[in-house]
């Protein structure tokens, strides 16, 4: 009995200090969620801005950039994904890996060879054991990028887009490379998890290329102006003079464009990390002090029953002493 | 006196807004003055430039910005760049020793980049490079 005593405290003991590394990442993810919250809004300001520059140029320059034209027969389709670095964050990779392996299937259907390229540990270990290929991954910023990491993936991703306009599309499955000897692709998908609020966050696929110029983002915020009460005198409509031509601003603003949204994305799967986080790490505490307190009850419950034994033991040898004596 | 209203935004915050008199801008083509009324134009920054604007007060805030775009509208101007820093908050130091850093590597475009980046800086606390 003593023995199962012993081991029941150190198991307690052991819960508790479990607790507290809990809570500490608790308390770690909450802080993380208010400041990367702070970033995605720091960010609005020039994602607007860029939108706004877009849409002008969109409504004055033709649109035949190979960023905006869709391809005909596209064959590779590069699909990006975002996770985290580490673990400990519930089922906040487990959610954004099923959606695409969703989105995997369906461009498959379509006929489509989808390529991975892989954002944060979890999501390359992921595909590592599973033995797949992936194309290329960025590890090591997932819960505070940077512009320059957004950058970095940017630019990887472009370079595959426009490497993949030479591509022959009409040979075969898979598509083999074209005169540039390099196998482009001619999609890009991006999937992350959409922070909508602290309890909810949401993976979703987006298209980032060909471009739709026409979004819905770009709606709401036109909307928000009118709510705002901002009078916009048409200034999108206005004839705009270009500096250097419009097809040349296209050219630089369209890829800055592609990176500011990857941006975007990392940002809120940042905060929709840390707010996963925090709430494993929560209910993970919560257990814990549960198991603790279950196994003190039955710790106390041994106790108890080992002293009301050894009392019997006394009382019951003092009566056989008793009556030892009795018959002397 | 008429005025603009000025917007400056990088890309991980907003750095400036307010009312400006006057905006000059390096664009791609050339040298840019933007009073109250101007046309619309949309242009791109050149590379290593720095944009002045003067505020309302009178005072000049000289900005070094990188990676850039300038959009004037009816309402006023627009300055996005992918980093944009004010003179007060350019550290001179920091500035130079990237720039001998990276002059040393004329191949990588990295580089190159770099050398745009911190001329820019130096350029807008006033030196010339």
């Amino acid at each position: 009995m003593a023995g199962n005593l012993r081991a029941l405290r150190r198991r307690i003991r052991s819960t508790r200090s479990t607790k507290k590394i809990f809570s500490a990442q608790e308390l770690i993810a909450g802080a993380r969620i208010v400041r990367a919250q702070a970033r995605v809004e720091a960010s609005k300001p020039y994602a607007r801005e860029i939108t706004r520059v877009l849409s002008a140029l969109a409504s004055s320059a033709s649109l035949d950039h190979p960023l905006l034209t869709e391809r005909e027969n596209p064959k590779r389709a590069a699909v990006l994904v975002i996770t985290s670095d580490r673990g400990f964050a519930g089922s906040y990779n487990v959610n954004v890996l099923r959606r695409t392996e969703e989105l995997l299937g369906l461009l498959r259907q379509e006929g489509k060879e989808p390529v991975l390229y892989v954002v944060g540990r979890k999501g390359e270990t992921y595909y590592r054991f599973r033995e797949r290929d992936v194309e290329q991954t960025f590890t090591g910023f997932s819960e505070q990028p940077g512009y320059a990491d957004a950058q970095e993936v940017g630019q990887a991703l472009i370079e595959a887009f426009t490497s993949g306009e030479d591509d022959d599309h009409d040979n075969g499955a898979g598509g083999s490379a074209g005169p540039d000897g390099i196998a482009g692709v001619d999609e890009l998908h991006i999937v992350f998890t959409e922070f909508r609020s602290l309890l909810a966050q949401v993976p979703v696929a987006k298209r980032m290329a060909p471009l739709e110029v026409e979004e819905v983002e770009e709606f709401d915020y036109e909307r928000e102006d009118r709510e705002q009460g901002v009078a916009k005198d048409d200034g999108l409509q206005a004839a705009y003079e270009f500096e250097p031509s419009a097809e040349g601003l296209l050219d630089a603003l369209l890829p800055k464009y592609v990176t500011t949204r990857i941006y975007a994305a990392m940002l809120e799967a940042a905060a929709s990390e840390s707010a996963s986080r925090r709430r494993a790490m929560k209910s993970a505490s919560d257990n814990a002090e549960e198991l603790a307190k279950n196994l003190s009850r039955q710790a106390n419950q041994i106790r108890q029953a080992d002293i009301t034994q050894e009392i019997s033991e006394i009382v019951g040898g003092a009566d056989a002493l008793v009556s030892s004596g009795a018959n002397d | 006196m008429a005025t603009l209203q000025v917007e400056l935004v990088a890309v991980e915050r907003k750095i400036w807004s307010g009312e400006a008199t006057t905006v000059i801008a390096r664009t791609t083509e050339g040298e840019l003055g933007i009073l109250a009324g101007h046309a619309p134009v949309l242009a791109q920054l050149a590379d290593g430039g720095v944009v002045t604007i003067r505020t309302t007060e009178g005072e000049d805030l000289v900005v070094a910005a990188h990676g850039g775009f300038l959009s004037i509208t009816g309402e006023g101007v627009s300055i996005l760049a992918e980093t944009a820093e004010i003179s007060s908050e350019i550290d001179v130091e920091r500035a130079r020793e990237a720039l001998r850093r990276a002059e040393g590597e004329k191949d990588d475009p990295d580089a190159q980049a770099a050398v745009r980046r911190a001329q820019s800086r130096l350029r807008a606390v006033g030196e010339s490079v």
